[in-house]
Order: structure tokens, then sequence, then C-alpha cells
């Protein structure tokens, strides 16, 4: 009863000598620190801790160093001549108090460490990094302490806070300043207003968590109410920006949804072909991607990715070019059968792919401008993500161009609409299929390169994009490319709009029910074909 | 060739027929070891073919006679599958590992705490065997409709059916639909009070798994030779110009679809008591795809062909997939493959080559001498 007293007497001490001690810096420190040191001494865990705070409230030239060093077991005492002496990571030893280098001295015992000694040290570490020169730091040692508010560090807090320039730093103080107050129980009805306002303008889950905690605390309807609206603003943002994120998300699906299906819109188009070993066209892309990075030297890593999309495509048309000639321009006249050959060309792919690199997961290498996020505004945008919708666009963009601008393509377009004829207008129908099914082909190799970046690489990567591809085709219609890209648009977005609502599962059940009903409607498509070459 | 599809029909029938009698008794009536003892393995192996012959069957009886490649024959084979498989779960009781009389294992473990109403009923044979036929007949009754009467044909259909089973298969995956999601029903006891385990019950369930792969035949191949079937033929040959001549198309693919759907859904109800199992990989569209490459092995639009197709193919996957396991996917993507180019009338229409080659040589020799 009478230490706890005492410690608590000690503490409010400390946090007043804190105080003081950023006020009046020069002489307050070495009390501060002696005070703290001492603690030190007697090596309990609990004293222990009590230091971290007092230090970290001290804030003492080298608080940060000797905490670190505390952290990893390189902080010593000196019981002879009453001295804390750290080492630096190289071996130096160095006085806490003086900041001077100590040589030679023996009888060293090292404070222990325990995992609550180490969760005050995590603590102290950030605030003591609000204070920190750089405006950066203190930023992020603000953010830190908005994720782990601790009451300890208020007064640091306000310090930095009277004493800010910075405005985005100041931002970020005011908020962890209000987590602080959320997570105290006895902050005053001042403070809490204060901290309502600063989270309310920072207006995320975690804010309105620490607005709901505020809330709770105090009787006064003043108090209550600004609570309240600041929720409401709150969840009318969160709602909008959630729009945008599923938006985002809907966005990046279709991507991939189109770089998967178009090569299938053109092969489908072009021979009236299902192609069912489009999937593996892709995997073979993905699994490009992996060999490439395999032998490119390390110097150039980065750009392994980059330089699989025109092996990629090189490596999946050629297969595309093989397989038509070899088994797909036999069976142009039987349809169906095409789709049963073809299945079975897709399991002979996986199995070859599943004897050379085997059947687990490959990993491939993401280039650092491929992996990480950025936040515009409450939207979090991957890179990766961002990075395949513009591929899938410039994709898109090509084939446009190849199409319309090329006489390749307008032999092809000419072929998709009435092969018959086209062949009596001297166009060779052959030279055309093997070439649609390279170009085909070889944009399924490029898709599985977008993919090695965000799915797993496997012998089964093709299978679980094949429906999925079928689908938009069917829906967009054969033979164009608009559609292909609307229909890709549409599923993925009406995925990731169902899939919040409904669930992911539901949400893919309810589009293939709807694509089954739609089809009844529009047999052909969303674009479909007219004229005479329609009924075949 | 009519004359010899016959013929090689009526060996078919006499065929099962005859091991729908000779083994059981050769599996029940001998002792271990016996010279013409059929050990219970192989009688639960060769039921599991006669029920995928079945499938096939249906399968042809829509591709071979009409021209629908339906890529999703599997669903129906699975729905009636699970027909049965919950008359089986409900006669478990309180040999459960909960013990609960009316919830089987998975709901108890789920926390629920009443039936839910799609399986009311399901203790009674009567019940489940009527549903076995109604559910997967409703579904390809509704299905066909839309799909028929708005023309989608061809690959186009071929691709919605297999979509229709992706979506099933989904479905079944999640807990929440009640089905016993990933892991499906088992744990099967007794079928009508007969313990599942004995053999004579396993030699039973092959007996009428022969009887009904017959009867299938012998409907299938009166729906193809009467009236109805010559129109159906017609159809498949081409669809526009029955239309023009006053046909209603989409009520003659309806029946045959309907027709094949529910012959599917009675195979997939023998297949469960005798592979103790039924989950929702059997919706996977692989699944379904790979019932068309036994049809298309054994000889599209003979029946006969497709039931020895589904036997032949998958008593060779058995053997690959227990000796040479890494190889097995090599062998069906060449099946696939070279049927389709080489052989496309199949094992039937090599036979028949064959006889009609034989045939022709002994006319030449005839007018020679």
């Amino acid at each position: 009863m009478d230490n706890s007293i005492l410690l608590r007497t000690r503490r409010a001490l400390a946090v007043l000598i804190a105080l003081f001690g950023f006020i009046l810096p020069s002489a307050a420190f070495a009390d501060a620190l002696d005070d703290a040191f001492s603690k030190l001494f007697a090596n309990q865990f609990s004293q222990t801790e009590q230091a971290i705070v007092d230090i970290t409230a001290a804030s003492p030239p080298r608080g940060a160093e000797i905490l670190d060093a505390l952290g990893d077991g390189r902080l010593y005492i000196d019981p002879l001549n009453k001295r804390v002496i750290y080492l630096t990571p190289a071996g130096d030893a160095f006085d806490a108090k003086t900041g001077a280098k100590v040589d030679g001295v023996d009888g060293l015992k090292k404070v222990r460490v325990n995992n609550g000694v180490r969760n005050a040290l995590e603590a102290a570490v950030g605030a003591l990094s609000v204070g920190a020169a750089d405006p950066q730091k203190r930023i992020h040692a603000a953010q830190d302490l908005f994720n782990n508010p601790n009451p300890k560090a208020l007064a640091v807090v306000d310090a930095q806070l009277a004493k800010e320039k910075d405005e985005s730093a100041k931002l970020a103080l005011e908020q962890a300043r209000a987590a602080i107050v959320a997570s105290t129980p006895d902050a005053s009805a001042a403070d809490a207003t204060r901290a309502i306002a600063a989270l309310a303008q920072r207006g995320d889950e975690a804010a309105k968590n620490d607005i709901n905690a505020i809330a709770v605390k105090y009787k006064d309807p003043a108090i209550a109410g600004a609570a309240k609206s600041a929720i409401a603003a709150i969840d009318r943002s969160l709602f909008a920006w959630g729009l945008a994120q599923n938006g985002w998300y809907g966005l990046s699906a279709a991507s991939v949804l189109l770089l998967a299906a178009i090569g299938l819109a053109i092969t489908f188009g072009v021979m009236g072909v299902i192609n069912m070993a489009h999937g593996e066209m892709v995997m073979l892309g993905a699994y490009a991607t992996y060999v490439v990075q395999m032998f490119v030297p390390a110097s150039m890593a980065d750009w392994s990715v980059v330089l699989a999309l025109p092996v990629a495509f090189l490596v999946s048309g050629a297969a595309g070019v093989v397989l038509e000639r070899t088994v797909i321009r036999y069976l142009y006249t039987r349809p169906l059968e095409t789709l049963l050959a073809t299945w079975g060309v897709s399991l002979i792919l996986q199995q070859v792919v599943r004897t050379v690199f085997g059947a687990s997961n490959r990993q491939v290498y993401s280039p650092p401008f491929l992996s990480g996020a950025f936040h515009v505004g409450g939207l979090e945008i991957t890179q990766n993500r961002l990075w395949i919708i513009l591929l899938s666009g410039a994709v898109f963009a090509m084939l446009l161009f190849v199409l319309r601008a090329t006489s390749f393509g307008l032999q092809m377009r000419a072929v998709t609409q009435n092969r018959r004829m086209a062949a009596a207008m001297g166009i060779s129908t052959t030279r055309v299929d093997m070439l649609a099914f390279a170009l085909g082909s070889g944009v399924a190799g490029i898709a599985g390169v977008a993919l090695s970046q965000i799915d797993n690489v496997s012998p089964n990567l093709g299978q679980g994009y094949i429906i999925d591809s079928f689908m938009v085709v069917v829906f967009g219609g054969v033979g164009n490319l608009w559609g292909a890209a609307l229909g890709a648009l549409t599923l993925g977005l009406a995925n990731k709009i169902l899939e919040p609502i409904i669930g992911a599962v539901q949400g893919q059940i309810v589009l293939l029910v709807f694509i089954i009903l739609f089809i009844q409607k529009r047999p052909r498509g969303l674009f479909a074909q007219k004229g005479r070459a329609v009924e075949q | 060739m009519s004359r010899q599809l016959d013929f090689a029909g009526w060996i078919f029938v006499a065929v099962m027929a005859l091991a729908a009698v000779l083994v059981p008794l050769a599996t029940l009536g001998t002792p271990d070891g016996a010279a013409l003892h059929v050990p219970t393995y192989l009688v639960q192996l060769f039921g599991k073919y006669l029920c995928y012959a079945i499938l096939a069957v249906a399968l042809d009886l829509v591709w071979g006679y009409c021209g629908i490649l339906s890529l999703g024959h599997g669903a129906f084979f699975a729905l009636g599958g699970y027909a049965m498989g919950m008359y089986l779960m409900r006669q478990i009781g309180t040999r459960g590992v909960y013990a609960n009389p009316v919830l089987p294992d998975f709901m108890v473990f789920l926390n629920w705490h009443s039936l839910p109403v799609a399986w009311w009923g399901f203790n009674w044979f009567a019940y489940a065997m009527l549903m076995m036929v109604l559910v997967p007949g409703l579904l390809a009754l509704a299905f066909g409709w839309f799909a028929f009467r708005s023309r989608v044909t061809g690959v186009y259909l071929s691709i919605i059916t297999q979509a229709m089973t992706f979506a099933l298969y989904k479905e079944f995956f999640r807990n929440d639909f009640g089905f016993g999601g990933n892991n499906g029903l088992t744990d099967f006891k007794d079928i009508l009070g007969f313990s599942l385990q004995s053999d004579a019950v396993k030699a039973g369930l092959f007996s009428i798994s022969a009887v009904a792969l017959i009867a299938s035949y012998l409907i299938s191949r009166a729906i193809v030779r009467s009236k109805y079937g010559k129109a159906l033929i017609a159809v498949r040959d081409s669809e526009s110009r029955m239309r023009f001549l006053g046909y209603r198309v989409e009520n003659i693919k309806l029946f045959a679809f309907v027709v094949s759907a529910i012959m599917a859904a009675v195979g997939g109800a023998l297949y469960v008591p005798q592979v103790g199992i039924i989950n929702p990989s059997e919706f996977a569209p692989g699944n379904s795809i790979e019932v068309a490459i036994w049809v298309a092995v054994g000889g599209r639009g003979t029946l006969v062909g497709a039931a020895i197709g589904a036997i032949a193919v998958n008593f060779a996957k058995t053997y690959f997939t227990g000796a040479l396991p890494e190889y097995w996917l090599f062998a069906l993507g060449l099946l696939f493959v070279c049927v389709t180019l080489f052989f496309p009338l199949g094992i039937m229409g090599v036979l028949s080559r064959i006889r009609f080659r034989r045939k022709r040589s002994e006319v030449a020799t005839g007018t020679a001498t």
C-alpha cells in the first residue's frame, strides 16, 4: 500500500519534472536522469520500467541510444563508480549520463530485460522520437502513438505540440494526443472536446473507435452531441471512400479479366473455336516470367518482369501456333469437338508444366515498383494492381490498333465477318487463322506475366480464369474487342459491388446466374455480330 | 449399320443381365480364394463404373442424337447423388458422432438447432427418390426451357451448361448452403435397414446398377427409334430446316434434355451408396467434360458405345492412377486429342468399319470366283 502510493507520487513527479525538463532544459535534466538511473541500479524489472518512463519524460540528448541499448541488452550498470554505461553495436562503451567515452571498465552488470520492459521500451521509443529533429520521423512517431496510445506520452506530445512548426506533424501529433486522451480514463472535458475535433478530422475507422471510447466516458451532453455528429460525418465519408475503394477493386478485377479474356475473344471471334487451353496459355506466360527471372542477372532483377512481357508473348504465341497447326485446324468444321480436343491439350500442358517445374507454387519476384501501396485520401492503391490496369489498357489499345490500322487486322476482321467471302477475295484464311491464334495466345501469355504478380504461379493457374474468361466473351459478344472490354468491366465491377453485400462466392454465383439469364435475351452477347455470317 | 448396332446392343444387354445375376453369385456364393470368386472391392469398383455408364448413356442421348454437348451433366449426376446422400444421412440417426437423432453431424457441428426445410422428408426413402427425379428434372426443364427457347446452341450452350455446374459447385461448397459444405455427405451406415458394409448389399447395389444401366439403354434406344427420335436426329443435323418445317424444335430438345438429366441423376443416386461419399467436387466442370470423352471414346450416337467408353476409360483411369499416377493426365489429354482427331466415331465406329470392310471383301471375292 505504502509502496504503491510512493510509486504514484514518483510517477507524477517524473511527469512534472519532465514538463519542467522541457521548459527549463538545463539543470532539470540531470536530476531527472539521476533519479531514473538510480532505479536502474536496483536492476528489478518494475524499477527498470519506471526508469524507462523517466528517461522518456526527461528526453535527454542520448535518450534514444540508451533505450536502444537497453532493448538490445547493451546497457550496463557500473556499481563501483555508480555509472550507467551503454555499448554501441560496434562495442564502444559510453557513459549514459555525460556521453563521454569510457575505456576498460570491469565489474559491469547487464540491465536485465523481460517482456514487460520490452513493452515499456517500445512505447518509450515511440514517445522519444516524437521529439526527433526530422519532421518525417516525428509524424511517424505520432502515428505509432496513435495506434498504440500510451498515457505516459501525453506530456511529451503536449510539449512537442507547443513548439511544433510543421503543419502535417502538428496534425499527426494532435491526432496522437486525441488517441491518448481516448485511452486515459480521467481526461478533462476540454481535452475530450479537442480530441473529438481532431479525430473527426482524421475520419477513419480507428478514429471512430476512439470517439466512441471518449463518448462513453462523459455524461456531458455537449461532448455526446459532438461525438455523435463527428461519427455521423465519419460514417458518411467512410461510406463514400468505401464505394470508391470497391470501384477500384472492381476496376482491378476487370483489368485482370480483360487481360485473360481478350485473347479468347480474338480466337473465338475469328475462328468460332473454343480454346479450352486458353487458360494454359496464361499459365505458360506466368512460368515464362519465372524462367526469365532465373536467367536475368541480379543487377537487372528489377526489370525481369518487363523483360518477361515479350518473352511470354512469344512463348504462348508459339504454343498457340503449334496448337492451331497440329490440332485445331483439322477441327474447324466441328466446333464441339475442338472444345474437347483443346481440353485434352490443356490437361497435357498442365501435366507437362507439373513434370518440369513441380506441382508446388513458384515464387516470382516482385520488383519494388510493383509492391507496396499508396493512399489517395481514404483510397488504398496497390502498385501492382495499378500497373496491371495500365498494362491491360495498353494491351487493349495495341490490339485495337492492330485490328483497325494494320492490313492483318483488316484481314482478320474480314475473316471474322464472313470466312468464305474473305477467302474469295484472296485472303489466305489459313494464314489469318494461324496468326490470329498466335496473337490471341500471345496476349494470354502477357496476362500470365501480370497474374504472376498477384496470384500463385502453379500448374492450375489457368483453370481459375478460364470459366470467368468465357463468361466475359459470352457476355460481351465474340469478335469484338469493345464487347470484351465492356464485359470484363461489367463483370469485374459487379463482382466487387456484390461482394460486400452478399459475400464473394454468392456474388460470383449471382453473376453466373445473371449471365445464364442474359444469354437468353441476347444469345450472341452484348455486341452481337449482325448479318448473314451469324447463322452458320 | 443399324442392324449391327442392334446386334451389339443385344450382346450388351445380355452381358449386363448376366453380370447382374452372376456377379452376386460369384462374390457371395464362393469362398475367398476360389477360382470364380469376385472380391468385394472389384464388385464395388465395377458398380461405380456402371453408374458412370448410366451417366454416359444419358449424355449420349442429348449429344449423340440431338447435338447438345452438355458440359453440365455432372451436375445432374451430383444432384441425384445428393438426394440419395441426404436420405442416407438421415438414416444414420443417433449413430453419428454427436448422436443427434434428427440433425446430421455437420449441422450439429455448425450449431444449427433445427433441420432446414430442404432436408424435411428425406428420412423417407420414397420421398428421397422422388426428389432425386424432381430436382434435377426441374432444373433441366427450367434451364433447357430458357436456353432452347432463345436458341442458344452449339458452343454457347456448352459454355453456359458449364457455368451452371460451376455455379452449383461453388454454391455446394458453402457451409451455409446446408449440404455439408466442403466435406459433403459421408459416413453412411445403412440403406432401407440393410448395412452398407455388408457384402450382400454391395453385390445387390451392383446388380441394381446393372439393371438400371440396361433400363437406361433400353429407354434411350426406344426414344431414338421412335418417331420422336427421328425428329430429334433431324434437329441435330439441321435445326433451322426442322424449324422451317414447322416443328417446335425447343420442345423436342427439351424432352430429351430432361429425360437425360433424370437418367444422369439415377446414375448419381446409385453411385453414392457404392462409393460412400458425395461432395461438391462432383460438380467440378472438369468432371462433366470427362463424361464427354467417355462418350466420344465409345462412339457417340450409339448408346452402347457410350456405356462401353465409360467403363473402358474409367478402368484405364483406375489402372493409371494406381500404377503410373503422373502419366494419367497425359493419357487422358492424349485420349481427348486423338479420339477427336483420328477416331471421331469411337470404338463402335472402328468396330463397324472393320465389319463393313470384311463384308465388302467377301462380296469382292464372291464376284471374282
